[in-house]
């Protein structure tokens, strides 16, 4: 028996389709990239990679999303918490506002946010005052980037746990279990696979920031560059191999990611089998 | 333990709207006792099951108050009332084995309280060899059957021995015969421990069956609570009638003691005026030939044997809706039943509930036979 739409002709052409638009606009970048950064070999690409900006770069990344991670999961967390156990009213206000992050483009969430709390900012005279510099420096980058990244762990926890309900919770109250317990040995269980796969792609958009970054950090060359900052800058200084060094990196990162994420769909999927 | 409810209401906020879930509500269970709250869906049973396991609160304005035995519980936390909770869908912890579900409650006893791991596994095997499940310790809740779930469940609120199990509607996503089994032990188990249940179904077979006395609930209120042989033989008012079984109607025009509709006619020491009779199936007789009192030809339509006895169907041109008979297997073959077949229902009793007595069902015999 065939089914509606599986004439060999249509699923040959389809797969067909599908594997010649991935290969040129998913696969051929990515070859580019390393191709690129090793073209003039090893040494050069490590001499770059090497560079002092370039690990500046790298070590103000990395520092950056360590400390955006914990924020978005919390935030992420207590909001999916709040969103699914509760009823009240402006709930449904509430979960739009979640996306407010994703419609807004980042450069114009950096430049809200330097509207903000910039020197001449509404909030940022009054810090000015006191001598705290948000604005220019690693603290608003590090705004920006949980500004932008703040929705991927309440968005992935959200429908899982609206589909899963709040039974098995109730059935852990009646049998005399406090909230924390509750939430360490019911609930966090429950939702652990959507929290890390959540995660990554919090840590993916982290690293990978440029638009809200790059209005709020100046640019300062070994101070508040990251590393997408750093990498427009030696491509607008014609240098393409340390450009695409650093592209190598971003592009590494964003392959381990990828992997991490399989692994864990693997995982989930071997998990569900038995529970 | 004996559950004593007091004016139990609850309301619910949906956007602007205000609706009703129960109306205040009394109710006293006695110690021991396997309560059964039986209504449609949207009846309130369950939220007021929820209350009494303090999932839910009551309105305060209205005064509730519940108390078990002595203790007053309406502002007790649902973690410190001491309730065993069965749920519909078991919500089992699916990513804890069958042992560890089971021993849940017990592990997470505040420390100075808590039994020794060897305690824990002790009792919990223990639990498990009552609800028949030992050798299913290390599975997990999806690898077993629905009725094997609900057996864990069952273990699981029974663990901390509590005084009062509450079930909501236990065996309601099970098979029948599945539940005819589970329906049976969970009455063994009840005697034999001693608890206090209180449980839902929309079932009126298991309500009958499993239940000292049945509450029966509509749109918030308890209609009547009784014993399950009172509640059916003398329902206190329509909508119990029709709702513990199946009810054929005869609504008619009566004059000089004789009800008239159609073609039909029934003998009926009633006054004159329009009158609605309510015949259960059992109390449908059917003859070949009609009597002196009653003259109500119908054709047979369907017929089906459903364990003891054969379920007819009966339809005929003054009848709104078809009416249901059943007769037992020796009747069956001695009128020779089939389908197209013209006969005669003759009433063996009838029910009225007239409208201006909403609260007194008014019976009467018909046929001596």
């Amino acid at each position: 028996m065939q089914r509606i739409g599986d004439a060999p002709a249509v699923r040959r052409g389809l797969i067909l389709a599908a594997v010649a638009l991935s290969a040129l606009f998913l696969l051929l970048p990515l070859v580019a990239i390393f191709a690129q950064a090793f073209a003039q070999g090893m040494a050069v690409f490590w001499t770059n990679v090497s560079n002092e900006y370039t690990v500046a770069a790298i070590g103000l990344t990395l520092f950056i999303t360590v400390l955006t991670i914990p924020v978005c999961l919390v935030f992420g967390v207590a909001l999916a918490w709040l969103v699914t156990r509760f009823q009240f009213p402006g709930r449904r206000v509430l979960q739009t506002l979640i996306d407010i992050p994703f419609a807004v483009s980042p450069v114009v969430a950096g430049l809200i946010y330097l509207l903000l709390y910039g020197r001449n900012g509404w909030l940022g005279g009054l810090l000015d005052g006191h001598d705290i510099q948000l604005m220019f420096a690693w603290p608003g980058i590090l705004m920006v980037t949980i500004f932008v990244t703040c929705p991927f762990v309440a968005r992935e926890l959200i429908p899982l746990m609206q589909a899963q309900g709040s039974r098995e919770e109730e059935a852990a109250v009646t049998l005399g279990a406090p909230g924390w317990t509750i939430f360490r040995r019911v609930t966090l269980p429950n939702i652990r696979w959507a929290l890390l796969y959540g995660v990554i792609l919090t840590n993916a958009r982290a690293v990978g920031e440029f638009g809200a970054v790059s209005v709020v950090s100046g640019a300062i060359r070994g101070q508040t560059n990251t590393l997408p900052l750093h990498l427009e800058q030696l491509y607008q200084d014609y240098n393409t191999v340390g450009a695409f060094a650093s592209a190598a990196l971003l592009a590494l990162i964003a392959l381990l990611t990828l992997a991490a994420k399989a692994g864990l769909e693997w995982r989930a999927a071997r998990q569900e089998a038995h529970a | 333990m004996s559950i004593s409810l007091h004016n139990i209401g609850k309301h619910f906020d949906v956007g602007r709207q205000r609706t009703r879930a129960l109306e205040p509500v009394n109710l006293d269970i006695h110690d021991g006792e396997l309560i059964g709250l039986l209504g449609p869906s949207g009846s309130g049973k369950t939220t007021l099951l929820r209350i009494v396991a303090g999932l839910e609160s009551a309105d305060p304005d209205s005064g509730a108050r519940i108390r078990f035995g002595d203790r007053d519980v309406t502002d007790v936390h649902v973690r410190d009332r001491r309730v065993g909770f069965v749920f519909q869908h078991y919500a089992l912890f699916r990513h804890m084995t069958v042992f560890d579900n089971v021993a849940f409650g017990l592990t997470v006893m505040p420390r100075k309280h808590r039994p020794t791991s060897g305690e824990i596994r002790a009792r919990v095997h223990r639990l498990l060899e009552m609800v028949q499940l030992e050798q299913l310790a290390n599975r997990y809740p999806a690898q077993l059957s629905g009725g094997q779930q609900q057996r864990v469940s069952l273990a699981r609120a029974l663990a901390l021995r509590p005084d009062v199990l509450l079930l909501d509607e236990p065996f309601g996503a099970l098979d029948a015969k599945v539940r005819q089994d589970l329906r049976r032990w969970l009455r063994h188990l009840h005697d034999e421990l001693g608890f206090t249940s209180i449980f839902v179904t929309h079932d009126q077979e298991e309500a009958l069956e499993l239940s000292d006395r049945v509450a029966v609930m509509s749109n918030g209120r308890i209609e009547q609570i009784d014993t399950p042989d009172a509640v059916y033989r003398a329902p206190a008012n329509r909508f119990v009638f029709e709702f513990l079984g199946d009810v054929n109607h005869l609504e008619g025009e009566v004059r000089d003691g004789v009800l008239t509709c159609g073609e039909a006619r029934l003998s009926v020491e009633l006054p004159d005026g329009t009158e609605e009779l309510l015949l259960r199936p059992h109390e449908v007789r059917l003859a070949q030939t009609p009597t002196a009192e009653a003259r109500l030809p119908v054709t047979v339509t369907a017929i089906s044997p459903v364990g003891a006895e054969v379920r007819v169907e009966l339809e005929a041109d003054w009848l709104g809706e078809p009416w249901l008979a059943t007769v037992r297997h020796a009747d069956y073959e001695q009128l020779d039943l089939r389908r197209g077949q013209r006969l005669f229902a003759v009433p063996r009793r009838w029910h009225r509930f007239p409208a201006g007595q909403p609260e007194r069902a008014v019976m009467a015999t018909a046929d001596a036979a």
